[in-house]
């Protein structure tokens, strides 16, 4: 039986296949604790969860919050505008200084990418990254491999397809790296200027059109079109993005029956997707989040029962 | 104990569950993974057998529950917990292979409160191989070895194993 070895959760470059398959086995007992009416489990008593968000979040940071919670670890919440960074300390030091009141985990988002990467490399206590930058956000990867998982059964051989602004999408290039780890088949598609150069080298298709993509996956992740950073003029207009590259139920007919519609949300209904596809059939996005809370608590789960002995650094 | 003396043993519980409880009327299995699961589908079977009808049976994994789950050497894998039935009211035998030192039922027994709160709760296990830690006490047992704390008993079933049924008591470091 393998064995879980890692104390933080930074990229899922980081997880084998294996460990990826251990936290799905530990997910689908997660899951049942969630449909009870007691929905708490005393495995993580005495533990304590810090999130530290330097970025807004809704989704990601109530999930953790509630997973942390679920399992009976004590939670505490900082915001960055709340917190001594904005008197001039550093991140590195808020994290010793945690550290110091003996935290277990903390929970980082930050704006710059490599942030939790240098705080994993400094600190005793476990790290979960929550979002970094453009470059990664290993749980939400998870959760949306969760999802595809529990509907087909598989990952591996599936072919999924990721539409949008993959340019400043840290959630495509965790699903990318974590898909292609687990067998799949990956095609990208979006706005030349949403396109990073060189994409093709994470081994993946770029397909000019969203109407020849449809036709050929299984699994559809629509992304965020992120206004806030539209103000550069990647974009003729957000018009011009929902007619080119938006779907809805007419584009859909070309797609296979049992084709799954992904959104990491927020979703800007009527851009990205219209309201008939978010809300129809082949959309899982709201079980996308139900997942989020057992992918998270078995996270929180593995990292915090790690051994010292056998320990892997991250890297 | 072979094979005959097990199928005995699991033949004879199911008889002193009914004749205990006076029936099925309200009475449930619990099993705990992984060797309790495939005791408490034989004794099911034994019930069945019996009485004409099988029980309502549930799958208990302890895990999240663990008192040691800081000290054992690796961390153990969460498997699912099912009980799909309402326990609230209901008479629950739980049934494990070996009964030691009573922690895996102290953790089972905490994991039960959190479905709901049952009328009455029992328990059956095939061995009984001594060293309790804590007031805990089986109502069905197929036998009782003593041992060793430096012995460890092994039970082998062919549904969880893929070996013959067998119990073997053997010299070395405690499970």
């Amino acid at each position: 039986m393998s064995k879980w070895t890692h104390r933080h959760l930074v990229d899922l470059h980081d997880l084998s296949r294996e460990d990826i398959e251990m936290i799905f086995e530990s997910a689908n007992s997660f899951r049942e604790v969630n449909t009870r009416d007691v929905k708490k489990v005393p495995t993580l008593r005495g533990k304590s969860v810090i999130c530290l968000f330097f970025e807004p979040s809704t989704r990601t940071r109530v999930s953790f919050e509630l997973a942390a919670k679920r399992l009976s670890a004590d939670t505490i919440n900082i915001s960055g505008s709340s917190s001594s960074l904005t008197k001039g300390e550093t991140i590195l030091d808020t994290a010793k200084n945690l550290e110091a009141m003996n935290v277990d985990l903390l929970i980082v988002r930050h704006p710059v990418a490599g942030i939790p990467r240098v705080l994993a490399d400094n600190c005793k206590a476990g790290i979960i990254n929550g979002g970094d930058g453009m470059r990664a956000h290993p749980s939400q990867a998870l959760l949306d491999m969760y999802t595809i998982q529990e509907r087909f059964g598989k990952i591996d051989g599936l072919h999924v397809g990721i539409v949008g602004d993959i340019l400043h999408s840290r959630v495509a290039r965790s699903n990318i790296v974590g898909l292609l780890k687990m067998g799949a088949k990956v095609s990208v598609c979006g706005p030349a200027t949403l396109m990073p150069p060189g994409i093709e080298s994470y081994g993946v298709d770029v397909v000019e059109s969203v109407d020849d993509l449809i036709k050929e996956v299984d699994v559809l992740m629509l992304l965020r079109l992120q206004k806030e950073r539209q103000k550069q003029k990647y974009l003729a207009s957000v018009n011009e993005y929902s007619t080119v590259w938006g779907v809805n139920e007419k584009r859909l007919e070309a797609a296979k029956k049992e084709i799954l519609i992904m959104h990491p949300g927020p979703t800007n209904r009527g851009v990205e997707l219209s309201g008939d596809v978010a809300d129809g059939g082949h959309s899982v996005i709201l079980n996308q989040v139900t997942n989020g809370i057992a992918i998270r608590m078995a996270i929180l789960y593995l990292l915090s029962t790690v051994r010292d002995e056998g320990l892997v650094s991250t890297q | 104990m072979d094979k005959d003396q097990i199928r005995r043993a699991v033949t004879r519980i199911a008889h002193e569950i009914i004749e205990a409880n006076k029936g099925t009327d309200d009475l449930c299995l619990i099993g705990i993974r992984t060797r309790g699961v495939a005791l408490a589908e034989r004794i099911n079977k034994s019930i069945e057998e019996i009485e004409g009808a099988a029980l309502p049976m549930g799958i208990l994994d302890i895990t999240l529950y663990r008192d040691d789950l800081t000290r054992i050497d690796t961390n153990p894998v969460v498997r699912e917990t099912s009980i799909d039935f309402d326990i609230h009211d209901k008479k629950i035998v739980l049934v494990d292979d070996v009964l030691y030192t009573g922690r895996t039922i102290r953790s089972a027994l905490n994991a039960i409160n959190d479905y709901g709160r049952p009328a009455k709760i029992q328990l059956a296990v095939l061995i009984d191989r001594g060293h309790r830690e804590l007031p805990i006490k089986a109502d069905y047992v197929g036998k009782n070895i003593p041992t060793a704390k430096n012995e460890n008993v092994k039970v082998t079933m062919s549904e969880t194993d893929d070996k013959e049924d067998q119990v073997t008591v053997k010299r070395g470091k405690t499970s």
